[in-house]
């Protein structure tokens, strides 16, 4: 099993409160891992440190190593857009690009170094079909993508998101706003291209974990309490913690 | 115990809230019709098109010709826009997504005092610097004779008075803009100044065509600081080294004088009229242009 991200001694402080601390995980390849707790435990945090878009929030201090491919991400000189680029990133509600239902996925195309008109509108189609989305939309492609429903936006937000051609998906509680329809397409998106990337979810719903998760990152207050195979997690656990989260004792 | 019952009082707070609100509601079209009522007598001799379009001012032969002033008002204004928003733009850009927390804080204080600044001073300094600098060094520089008291004088004290106002305006814009966009943006991998240029202006651009609007309002019935450098010569201004006139300095600066002359009076009002007229323009056209771009 080969590893996609390794995280090290990871902490993360907001001026002197502790979010992070000490983190060690290994993702695999390939896998869903979902990373589970209840809310304010730094599942999102430990997500967004994972492309750096920690950056954005100046309060916060990040030490520690995260490798992807062998490379520190934090290392002075690493190319952030690039690092970003290869992660697709499917946050909590859609955030659609203030512009026509195309360009959104186009300008991701665009970003990614694809070139030419006919090129370009053919991989838009792909993208939409792939999303599920080509047959809703494809009569008002120019139309601008805040017309969608919030369902649709989360499906053209996955198409943007797959469209960069990244290896790896991180996704922040990706359904939670969703229709059920909708966020049972999306849990099975996941399965269905999980051989071509490595997918990390944040979740605090304990069935969708057992319906996608490969492996689990169980956290709680800032902390790993335990990681491992999710049948191992779920059927087994080692911890305290755990066994009683799993059991609805707090949350 | 209350005097009326609660059904009595719900009747009588509603009624005043109704009433608060009408007033409101009608004091434009009051003023509007106040205006015009008071320029009838000029407009019951002169025709709309002489008036507008006429260049000859003599109120004791009867020739009120408002072209210099509406041509200068729109010059000083113009210009002083130009001048102002790019500055706005990129200061409300560099605040909000470069700078780091702290500058912000400092900064609103500082827009705030230059906000409060009353416009006579504002005037004094364009007399003291702006005049002397046009006069001295920048039209010279273009092989221009100048007194310095001209439209241009009245564009650049007038475009450092609305700077605070648009620049309010622009950063609570940009501020409004959702974190979680900009982080939708930077995961595709665009860089800072991508994601300003392609999704963060084109977010803000309803409330920067506002922020314009606003401030083209304001600066278009901007009076006395403007009246103080603009050099008050009737005539038709062919560059911006030329003195001019504005609608506002018009009436500031004659209305204690006219009494005797009816149609002179008259006059005025209508220069308030044009005033309102334009201004209520500008407020339409910005509406229009905050719909047609406001469907991101």
């Amino acid at each position: 099993m080969e590893t996609a991200i390794r995280i090290k001694d990871l902490n993360v402080f907001a001026g002197k409160t502790q979010i992070l601390n000490d983190i060690n995980v290994e993702i695999p390849k390939n896998e869903i891992t979902v990373i589970l707790g209840p809310s304010g435990c730094g599942k999102t945090t430990l997500l967004k440190c994972m492309n750096r878009l920690t950056d954005l929030y100046p309060e916060l201090k990040v030490s520690g190593e995260i490798l992807i491919n062998d490379k520190n991400i934090f290392a002075p000189g690493a190319d952030i857009s690039k690092l970003r680029q290869s992660m697709g990133l499917l946050s909590q509600r859609p955030y659609p690009l203030p512009m026509t239902i195309y360009n959104n996925i186009a300008y991701a195309l665009k970003l990614r170094g694809v070139r030419g008109r006919r090129k370009l509108h053919l991989l838009v189609m792909d993208y939409l079909k792939q999303a599920n989305l080509y047959e809703e939309v494809r009569q008002r492609l120019r139309e601008p993508a805040s017309r969608l429903s919030i369902g649709q936006q989360q499906r053209l937000c996955l198409a943007r998101g797959l469209a960069v051609n990244p290896d790896i998906i991180l996704a922040d509680e990706p359904t939670s706003a969703l229709d059920p329809i909708s966020s049972r397409f999306i849990d099975e998106k996941f399965q269905e291209i999980k051989p071509h990337f490595t997918i990390v979810v944040v979740t605090h719903v304990l069935r969708q974990a057992r319906r996608i998760a490969d492996n689990v990152i169980f956290m709680y207050m800032g902390e790993v309490v335990e990681q491992g195979p999710a049948k191992e997690f779920f059927e087994n656990p080692r911890e305290e913690k755990t066994k009683s989260y799993l059991e609805g004792m707090f949350n | 115990m209350y005097l009326l019952n609660r059904h009595q009082r719900h009747v009588v707070n509603y009624s005043w809230m109704l009433f608060s609100l009408l007033i409101i509601a009608f004091l434009p079209f009051m003023l509007f019709g106040g205006l015009y009522f008071k320029s009838f007598l000029l407009l019951k001799t002169h025709t709309l098109k002489d008036l507008v379009f006429s260049h000859s001012w003599h109120p004791s032969r009867g020739e009120f010709g408002f072209y210099p002033f509406i041509v200068g008002s729109v010059w000083v204004t113009l210009l002083a826009i130009f001048i102002s928003t790019p500055i706005c733009l990129l200061t409300a850009i560099n605040v909000t997504q470069y700078a780091k927390k702290r500058f912000l804080r400092i900064m609103h204080p500082v827009i705030d005092i230059l906000a409060g600044i009353p416009s006579v001073v504002y005037g004094v300094w364009g007399i003291l610097v702006i005049v002397p600098f046009i006069s001295r060094y920048l039209g010279p520089w273009f092989g221009v004779q100048t007194m310095g008291y001209s439209i241009l004088a009245g564009a650049f004290v007038l475009s450092i008075m609305i700077i605070p106002f648009i620049l309010n305006i622009m950063i609570e814009i940009f501020r409004a803009i959702p974190t979680e966009l900009k982080e939708a943006t930077l995961s595709l991998g665009t860089t800072k100044w991508q994601m300003v240029k392609h999704v963060l202006l084109r977010k803000a651009l309803p409330g920067i065509i506002a922020s314009v609007g606003f401030g083209l309002a304001r600066a278009f019935g901007e009076t006395m600081a403007v009246l103080m450098v603009v050099g008050n010569v009737i005539k038709v201004p062919h560059s911006v080294f030329d003195p001019g006139y504005t609608l506002p300095a018009l009436i500031a600066n004659n209305y204690g004088e006219v009494l005797s002359i009816p149609q002179y009076d008259s006059a005025l009002m209508f220069a308030a009229l044009i005033l309102l007229a334009v201004s209520l323009f500008f407020n339409l056209l910005m509406h229009f242009f905050i719909a047609r771009y406001n469907k991101y």
